[in-house]
């Protein structure tokens, strides 16, 4: 029955997970969705990498959101990263001034997905991160990760969860590439596999 | 090895009968699927071996992940939720209305969020290069829509019925017909993609992609109900769907942080 009635608790259960399957590639990528930050942004950073399976083959078909702050650590609560033109019905993209702080990627045919948006700031005693969303064909439930930033030590030393990951906090932490730009590769399985998150 | 139906079938038979040991043994109710889904092949190679950190989001209510990003009238445009108005001609099919509520785990409703919906079309042809079923294409009917949740969490589409179609996972695989939702909660943790069915699908039984919910009061949860209230005069039939986000709800606190 999918009629809930909110005044009874033992029927608000969840709805389950889906895999999003390969046929989303006309639905859900945008233009703009991995050109999160505004233009000539002076924190822009670039994260880029691949998602990779079991076997160490790239997934072309896989689907990745950004979620961080700004940088000073406060999250926006700005639309608009969509934006769409009420003529054509088509996008127009991101208005190149407001920071939304979230977008959405999708690998190319060599399993490679990139993303421009603002350095994150710390918030808590978290060290800074991007909160990732990862998506795919034969992926029944969607996988949480975080990037890190490299470079503080003492602050990535001092955030909870990589204290409690051990010897796979480095999947966690994107590997420092010229001009503010950051590897970060996703291995859903197999060695090296990337630590994924539950949120409770 | 060719892959049929009855090895499908035995292998959906056997995870149910693991669920229900599982379950008989105290193990909680599974709401969800889980990633290590074997029937459904193409789950082999793309879920984690490593059980998943859990994060206790009560501990820290400064994680970015109990905020969600935020979307409004300017990433949608009004007829976004109408799929049978987006082109010039009227698409081919049963025009249908589906609506329902978006809920977290308190029964509260999630207001003005994003719902993105996609499906094929009525023959079961999705407007997708990559799609090689060669079902015809509708040149009126893309299959996208958008609408953002009402001051009640509430969502409408008015949409044509899409058909099942086959896939690859094994010798004679059909889906049974499906509207795929991707959905927003309050927190970035309650993210749900997912997808909606229609009621009494004989294809059900034979799906590994519906079956990998292997717990049948959870499995109905993605059956909508028909609905005559929703159906509109002389033109639509209705299916009530209403979606209840799992994971950590936002703590509705302060704007900007
Ligand atoms: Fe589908």
């Amino acid at each position: 029955m999918t009629i809930i009635d909110t005044a009874d608790p033992d029927q608000v259960l969840p709805t389950p997970s889906h895999t999003v399957g390969p046929f989303y590639g006309y639905a859900l990528p945008f233009p703009g969705g991995e050109e999160v930050a505004p233009l000539g942004h002076p924190d822009t950073i670039t994260v880029h990498g691949r998602v990779l399976d079991g076997a160490g083959d790239p997934l072309p078909d896989a689907l990745i959101e950004l979620w961080g702050p700004r940088p000073d650590g406060t999250v926006p609560r700005v639309d608009g990263s969509l934006r769409r033109d009420p003529a054509t019905g088509g996008h127009l993209g991101r208005n190149g001034v407001e920071f939304t702080g979230w977008g959405r990627s999708q690998t190319d045919a060599g399993g490679h997905w990139y993303a421009r948006t603002l350095r994150p700031g710390a918030r808590g005693r978290n060290a800074p991160y991007l909160g990732v969303c990862v998506f795919a064909r034969g992926l029944l439930v969607h996988l949480f990760t975080r990037i890190y930033l490299p470079g503080d030590d003492a602050a990535l030393a001092a955030d909870p969860l990589l204290a409690r990951v051990g010897d796979r906090r480095d999947t966690l932490i994107a590997g420092a590439e010229p001009d503010g730009t950051y590897r970060f590769d996703i291995r859903l399985q197999g060695e090296g596999e990337t630590v994924f998150l539950e949120f409770q | 090895m060719t892959l049929t139906q009855q090895d499908i079938d035995q292998e959906i038979a056997a995870e149910r009968a693991a669920y229900d040991k599982r379950v008989a043994d105290g193990a909680p109710v599974e709401h969800h699927p889980r990633r290590a889904y074997a029937p459904y092949r193409s789950s082999v190679l793309r879920h984690p071996k490593q059980p998943l950190v859990t994060i206790d989001t009560s501990k820290d209510p400064e994680m970015v992940e109990l905020h969600s990003p935020a979307f409004g009238e300017r990433d949608i445009t009004e007829i976004d939720s109408d799929l049978t108005r987006q082109h010039t001609g009227e698409p081919i099919g049963e025009r249908i209305t589906v609506s329902g509520r978006l809920l977290d785990r308190h029964g509260r409703p999630v207001r003005g969020q994003l719902i993105e919906i996609w499906q094929a079309n009525s023959a079961g042809r999705y407007a997708h290069r990559r799609e090689q079923h060669d079902a015809p294409l509708d040149p009126n009917f893309t299959g996208v829509g958008r609408t953002l949740t009402d001051a009640d969490g509430r969502y409408r589409f008015t949409t044509i019925q899409p058909g099942p179609y086959p896939w690859r996972n094994h010798v004679g695989a059909w889906r049974p017909a499906h509207i795929h939702f991707s959905v927003f909660g309050t927190a970035f943790a309650q993210r749900l993609v997912t997808q909606m069915y229609f009621p009494n699908d004989p294809l059900f039984p034979y799906d590994p992609i519906l079956q990998s919910v292997t717990d049948e009061a959870a499995r109905q949860r993605l059956v909508a109900t028909y609905d005559h209230s929703l159906s509109v005069p002389e033109f639509s039939l209705g299916y009530h769907w209403d979606i209840v986000l799992d994971g950590p709800a936002a703590t509705w606190t302060e704007e900007g942080r």
